[in-house]
């Protein structure tokens, strides 16, 4: 049973990262309808972002700060102003078609400028092993499982308890009652779209020093963060958290016990039924039908 | 306008046909095999125009099909069946698997079903690296023969273009007669309003399940098309990205109207070939021109015909009934 033990830790590991990416995601869905087909390659650029400050000279501490505000920068404000907002009132296909283009865009902008190369990125937790009940846990695991578990809460926390947090509730489920109260509903908007950015810079700098820096990575990971939002429920933030350590989970036990060769088809047929049979999500509440 | 505007459509289609079969003649084998590729994607953009712009279906597994209409191509005619049998095998397989993905679709709308599908062009693609005894794994199949047509070879790039070529006429045909037909009308009545197509007593389950199944069946076309165009199939090309491509195609070109396909797939084909000189940059450049055609035009290129064409009827409109109404002054 060690096996499991071990399994279920790197599991809920690369689930935290899922989650962090999947509650981006659905914030961006509820505040403006936006699905974002680039939010794969969201979490690859930060780290190249990174990695281009550290090769100009920068220590890797200001690499991070840089990374992140640049990120927030081009991923969430130049993305809302330049994207989305020319974009919002023509529905969400066309939408979901210019993220797509801008997936590609991206991609090949990093292969250009950058690298087609894989390249290895320093980790901001020590390697090596801990015991916890007689299991050697790579620090590693535990260390993203702390860090996104942290940034989850806060948010949680951000959304749940402050005012701030309110606003944003309010102007995402009812934007024309939350403008009559008075909120500044476009500044709460930009405001998801900054904070998408941020947990998408973080998940990058989580899950970079485990699989390499590639232009390509963003596509398993959109696709796994995509699965996890509606797996939990696409207009729920905790669902989107429990959709991603599900995915996780779900994904390690697959290739162990399943087959590695199929192991990416075991979370898909379960998006598949779960669509089928909730379409709202495991949490999700259901959204009314327009007619 | 509108007495001579039918001949000089007529004219207009009859100039690009004829350049179409005259002027790649002189082509070399790479502009050839371009060509002959921009045919069969227009095939399969076509299909998905069907289920996404004119049943309002949204697919992300239209890349999915091609790949079952490929395979079924690559192994019936490297086991001695001729290409013709093989791509009704492909239209069959594929309509069957498509009427089944249809049924998500009687479930799920939107952004759940682009998702549904999406799983499923996903799952096919592991099928085809996975089932090695089948499919040739990530080796592939090669040496996949050309077909003899009345007795010709088309081995040569320019026979086998005229051969996809030839195909895509047929499948124009079949779908413009499919658009004007009651199907037709029936598929654009579920695109506007699915509710009232049924108190009209449209049988919205069938007509939803028809429209993934025939769009599905072009798929399959296209993709027995592509098996002996290459000549080599593997996974690769029929991962969730080239479903993506062809959605970015049938958007790009004008979902819901005819030439969408046609205009989409000659973008997405011959575009980052003229970029080519541009050289690494050319899917950049390419993926920055969708996104601003999208903030300009979401309705895609024909889209923005199809508002100056409106414009101006409407001009025309008003300046008739400015005439008619002085006349009836003048009357008065």
């Amino acid at each position: 049973m060690s096996n499991l033990f071990d399994l279920l830790v790197a599991g809920l590991a690369t689930g935290a990262i899922y989650a962090l990416v999947a509650v981006g995601f659905t914030l961006l869905w509820q505040t403006s309808q936006t699905i974002n087909f680039a939010q794969g390659e969201f979490v690859m650029l930060p780290a190249f972002l990174m990695l281009a400050a550290m090769h100009a000279g920068a220590p890797f501490w200001l690499a991070i700060i840089l990374g992140i505000l640049l990120s927030m920068i081009l991923l969430g404000l130049g993305f809302k102003l330049l994207l989305v907002d020319p974009m919002m009132r023509h529905g969400v296909l066309p939408l979901a078609i210019a993220t797509m283009a801008l997936a590609i865009g991206l991609k090949e902008a990093v292969k250009q400028f950058f690298s087609a190369e894989a390249s290895p990125f320093p980790s901001i937790v020590p390697t090596g092993d801990i015991s916890i009940l007689g299991h050697a846990v790579s620090l590693q695991s535990i260390g993203v499982l702390v860090v996104a578990i942290v940034a989850v809460f806060g948010l949680t926390a951000l959304l749940n308890r402050t005012s701030l947090g309110h606003q944003m509730q309010a102007a995402a489920q009812n934007p024309t009652v939350a403008r009559i109260i008075g909120v500044p509903v476009e500044r709460m908007i930009l405001l998801t779209f900054l904070i998408n950015a941020f947990l998408v810079a973080l998940a990058s700098l989580l899950i970079t020093p485990i699989y390499l820096a590639k232009f390509s990575s963003g596509e398993v990971l959109g696709q796994a963060a995509f699965i996890a939002a509606i797996v939990g429920g696409f207009n729920q933030v905790r669902g989107a958290i429990a959709g991603g350590l599900l995915i996780g989970v779900l994904d390690n036990l697959a290739a162990a016990y399943i087959s590695t060769q199929y192991r990416a088809a075991v979370p898909m047929i379960f998006l598949i039924a779960v669509i089928l049979f909730r379409p709202q999500g495991l949490l999700g509440r259901a959204e009314e039908r327009t007619v | 306008m509108i007495s001579f505007g039918k001949p000089l459509k007529i004219a207009l289609g009859l100039i690009v046909i004829a350049g179409l079969i005259i002027v790649p003649m002189n082509f070399n084998r790479y502009g050839l095999f371009i060509l002959s590729q921009w045919a069969v994607m227009t095939i399969a953009a076509m299909g998905l125009n069907l289920t996404l712009g004119y049943a309002g279906q949204v697919s992300l597994a239209q890349g999915a099909f091609v790949g079952i209409g490929a395979y079924a191509a690559a192994i019936m005619t490297t086991h001695g069946w001729p290409l013709p049998a093989a791509i009704v095998v492909a239209i069959v397989l594929s309509f069957a698997v498509g009427w089944v993905l249809g049924y998500p679709a009687l479930r799920v709308q939107h952004h759940y079903l682009a998702f549904v599908t999406l799983a499923f062009s996903t799952l096919a693609f592991l099928v085809f690296r996975n089932e090695s005894w089948l499919t040739g794994g990530i080796y592939g199949i090669s040496n996949i023969p050309r077909p003899h047509i009345f007795g010709f070879a088309t081995n040569k790039p320019l026979p086998f273009y005229y051969v996809c070529l030839g195909s895509l006429a047929i499948v124009s045909l079949a779908v413009w007669w499919l658009i004007r037909s009651p199907w037709g009308r029936a598929f654009m009545a579920l695109r506007e309003n699915p509710l009232r197509a049924q108190s009209l007593g449209i049988d919205t389950r069938r007509y939803t399940l028809m429209a993934f199944a025939i769009g599905s069946a072009l798929g399959g076309i296209a993709g027995a098309l592509y098996a002996p165009l290459t000549q080599y199939i593997d996974p690769v090309p029929f991962n969730l990205s080239l479903s993506l491509d062809l959605l970015m195609m049938v958007i790009v070109g004008g979902a819901g109207f005819y030439f969408g396909p046609f205009l989409g797939a000659m973008i997405a084909v011959l575009l980052p070939e003229w970029l080519r000189f541009t050289e690494g940059y050319y899917l950049m450049l390419y993926a920055v021109a969708v996104m601003l055609l999208l903030i300009w035009s979401p309705t895609g290129i024909l889209g923005i015909l199809d508002r100056y064409l409106a414009e101006r009827r409407t001009k025309a409109a008003s300046a008739l009934r400015a005439v008619a109404k002085s006349r009836l002054e003048t009357v008065q």
